[in-house]
């Protein structure tokens, strides 16, 4: 079985409205085909899950531009005026929470985990609306987790079955994310034969990998 | 000098040999430029990397390796990668040793707020809300004031970054330790006097004996 595919027939699978999670930190990493795909096929009322929306024109960033997003859930947007613009009118829901609890909330949502305990956000207003806990004599605020019906990820490399590797920073949310959707698209910068990378050096293990999209492809 | 320069090279004379440090974009960064001779830190950027440094003179930039804020970066050897997963969990578990970050108020009870202005600014807080809660030393890295208004106040009126308080607040003026009792007045810039920083300082500010000129090398 090929999981390999068009950038454009893996895009078709994604209906309007769905979760989606894309990896990426401020464009580095993000799958930048699929999401170019995303705005051809005019994709539109999705919740995103992401770190940051880079900026205009880049990356996430190109999605806001194109009106795709209904929902976001990010750490950061401070770098994406157009997000922030949005979100000020009303366009985009945005849900704000610190880097570290949105990469445990994507990791206990792919891992199968009820949610996670941090003492980040404890007497702030990322507290507001949730359970706090005390474990011996500290405070720690319930975060739940968080899944999406699907992951666009961004690899290095990845063979015919779908085993990647990542490079440097461009890791970053990608292999949590690939936990944590549904259905999980990956687009590797190349595609090698199954068996030239060494089970020690795959990072996201191929069953996990619904799709897979190469720039041959 | 220039505040900024000054506020840096303030800051850099914290750091230890063999530290894991984490600056925040921006003024932070600045740090790296003034380390004391003889002190080698570990700069982690929260985007998955211990080892940082800044891209130097003519070297490729590429999109796989970004600081924090997105600009192409480099690494020195011994460098390690890994995913968000485990950056934070760096932060969160005690491993880091120091985060230097900008702040937009500290307040009397040493409380950083640092991440939005309500109605006007919202970036969104990254990473600073774990890095303020999980790093073993907080330092704040800041001008005194905002367009003449004191940034050091009676009480943080902006949203908390963090309940912990601050290790310390080096501004273009002072250094300032916050403590049980209060905002002890650590040391003074050169040229700048007790009552020039009082009166740019809302919050009050607890006077030692041992007052100093601020400490600009090792």
């Amino acid at each position: 079985m090929s999981k390999l595919c068009s950038c454009s027939c893996a895009v078709e699978s994604i209906d309007d409205g769905s979760s989606v999670m894309i990896g990426g930190f401020m464009g580095g990493g993000s799958p930048h085909r699929l999401i170019d795909e995303l705005v051809r096929q005019g994709k539109k009322d999705l919740t995103i899950i992401a770190n940051d929306t880079a900026r205009p024109g880049i990356g996430i960033g190109k999605l806001i531009d194109a009106g795709a997003v209904k929902r976001l859930i990010a750490s950061h947007i401070g770098l994406n005026p157009e997000t922030q613009k949005r979100m000020i009118a009303n366009e985009i829901e945005v849900e704000l929470v610190p880097q570290g609890t949105l990469a445990e909330r994507i990791r206990a949502g792919g891992t199968g985990l009820g949610g996670v305990l941090t003492a980040t956000g404890v007497g702030t207003v990322v507290a507001e609306g949730k359970q706090t806990v005390e474990i011996e004599g500290e405070d720690y605020l319930v975060e739940t987790p968080l899944k999406a019906d699907f992951a666009l990820i961004h690899a290095l490399r990845s063979d015919m079955f779908g085993n990647l590797q990542y490079l440097l920073t461009s890791r970053n949310f990608n292999p949590s994310m690939a936990l944590a959707g549904e259905t999980v698209i990956a687009e590797a910068s190349e595609v090698v034969p199954v068996g030239m990378i060494p089970p020690d050096h795959v990072e996201t293990v191929g069953v996990l990998v619904d799709h897979l999209v190469s720039w041959e492809a | 000098m220039e505040a900024k320069t000054l506020i840096a090279k303030r800051v850099a004379q914290e750091m230890v040999d063999g530290d894991l440090v984490n600056l925040g974009i921006g003024l932070p960064t600045l740090v790296t430029n003034y380390l004391p001779e003889g002190v080698r830190v570990f700069f982690q950027s929260e985007n998955g990397l211990i080892g940082m440094q800044a891209l130097p003179e003519k070297a490729a930039a590429f999109e796989d390796l970004t600081d924090a804020g997105g600009t192409p970066a480099s690494f020195i050897p011994g460098a390690a990668a890994f995913d968000s997963v485990a950056s934070f969990g760096f932060i969160r578990g005690g491993h880091l040793d120091v985060t230097v970050l900008g702040g937009l108020q500290v307040d009397e009870g040493g409380q950083l707020a640092n991440w939005m202005v309500p109605g006007k600014m919202v970036p969104g807080m990254g990473g600073a809300m774990d890095l303020v809660t999980g790093a073993k030393k907080v330092i704040v890295a800041m001008t005194h004031t905002a367009k003449g208004s004191p940034k050091i106040i009676k009480k943080c009126n902006l949203p908390l970054t963090s309940v912990r308080r601050v290790d310390l607040i080096v501004t273009e003026m002072a250094v300032i330790e916050p403590s049980d009792a209060g905002l002890v007045l650590k040391e003074l810039a050169p040229g700048v006097s007790l009552d020039e920083v009082k009166a740019a300082t809302e919050a009050e500010l607890l006077v030692p004996d041992d007052l100093k000129e601020m400490a600009l090398a090792a």
